[in-house]
């Protein structure tokens, strides 16, 4: 059921769009064409900013230096209860949407598909987003550099919702109710 | 801060790689992540493009403005700067829903429209207004109401009901999507400019 629909939103939605133009009266045509080449502009401009955040990123991981923050925040982390087995996911998460997949496989292979760190992993991925991406990517396309308070509301929020998911897959794990 | 964060994770990374003696790694991730900057932008353009189009006709046809009438209670709570009516509102609710869809790289070609719509609102072109701050905490704390990429996972390593972290995934979301609005409209009050 849930695949069905996955797999037809997008095919229905250019129908409904194109119908409901046709129907109108919209020369849908040189519609669609004067829309997309705003769209090939709009990319054009991102480069730069893409380019910056994913050398940054790629130096950062790739020099063993996020393993080090990892190492160091540990025993901090355990004290208020994230477990460290989580801790790495948690950190890369709102770096890099693929290495953060990559990681929730790893909890997968390791501790079970069923397991409490990979449900919190899985659940992580459906519930958070690689904010340092998105956000050089949305305030770069308009030239905006001054974020004020955007960074540090998404990343409290993103601490927030940490300790939600925990609480919220532990309370479900603990009561013992097979809903997966 | 967003300076800051870029200039010590470069730093902080080039410094951790010559102490451990892992400079030519840095060499050759300097090289394949600022092409893969280029590569991920044009493998984005097409789809990018294909999706405003769309939504190019949707607007003309005047589907949109229906959709967003039925939103206009919400969306005035939550950014009260945006003139009733205006297009932004639009694009901000396209984006919102194409990513509950989970639509990907359609809902970031709604999102920056609905950031070049705010642009047009905002009288200090180099600073982030609160509507599009309120925007982007929100869209930052993810909507995505199913990933099939993580059921597909699931099913892929044999678990007994590989879709049965939907309910719980939504419980999340939905959480810390009002965490960050409330989180947002403290911080916005806090930073008055």
């Amino acid at each position: 059921m849930l695949s069905i629909i996955s797999i037809g939103i997008i095919p229905f939605m250019v129908f409904i769009i194109l119908t409901h133009g046709y129907v109108k009266g919209v020369d849908i045509y040189s519609a669609f064409i004067e829309g997309a080449k705003e769209g090939m502009k709009t990319t054009f401009r991102i480069i730069p900013y893409l380019i910056a955040i994913f050398v940054a990123v790629g130096i950062f991981r790739g020099s063993n230096a996020m393993d080090m923050l990892i190492d160091l925040l540990s025993p901090l982390t355990n004290l208020i209860g994230i477990p460290s087995e989580l801790l790495p996911l948690i950190i890369l998460r709102p770096v890099s949407g693929s290495g953060a997949l990559g990681i929730v496989k790893d909890l997968i292979e390791h501790y079970g598909v069923d397991s409490f760190p990979a449900i919190v992993g899985c659940v992580m991925i459906g519930s958070s987003e690689t904010i340092f991406y998105t956000i050089t990517l949305y305030f770069g396309s308009i030239g905006v550099e001054d974020y004020r308070h955007t960074l540090k509301a998404a990343l409290l929020a993103y601490i927030v919702s940490v300790f939600i998911i925990l609480f919220v897959v532990g309370l479900f794990y603990n009561v013992n109710i097979q809903i997966w | 801060m967003i300076k800051t964060i870029w200039f010590f994770m470069i730093v902080i990374g080039i410094i951790y790689g010559a102490l451990t003696g892992n400079l030519n790694e840095i060499n050759n991730i300097i090289i394949k992540e600022a092409s893969e900057g280029v590569t991920f932008a044009i493998g984005l353009m097409g789809i990018m493009s294909f999706w405003i189009g769309m939504m190019n006709i949707a607007e003309k046809s005047g589907l949109i403005e229906s959709i967003s009438k039925v939103f206009r209670p919400i969306m005035k709570i939550l950014f009260p700067d945006i003139p009733k009516g205006h297009v932004a509102e639009r694009w901000i609710l396209m984006n919102f829903i194409a990513n509950m869809l989970g639509l990907g790289n359609g809902a970031t070609a709604f999102g920056l429209k609905a950031m070049k719509e705010l642009d047009t609102l905002n009288p200090n072109k180099k600073q982030a207004s609160n509507s599009m701050a309120m925007f982007l905490i929100i869209n930052m704390s993810a909507l995505q109401l199913v990933s099939m990429t993580i059921i597909k996972i699931r099913y892929d390593y044999g678990a007994s009901n590989p879709s049965g972290i939907v309910g719980i995934t939504i419980l999340a979301t939905l959480l810390s999507t009002v965490v960050a609005i409330i989180i947002g409209k403290i911080l916005e009050g806090e930073e008055k400019c």
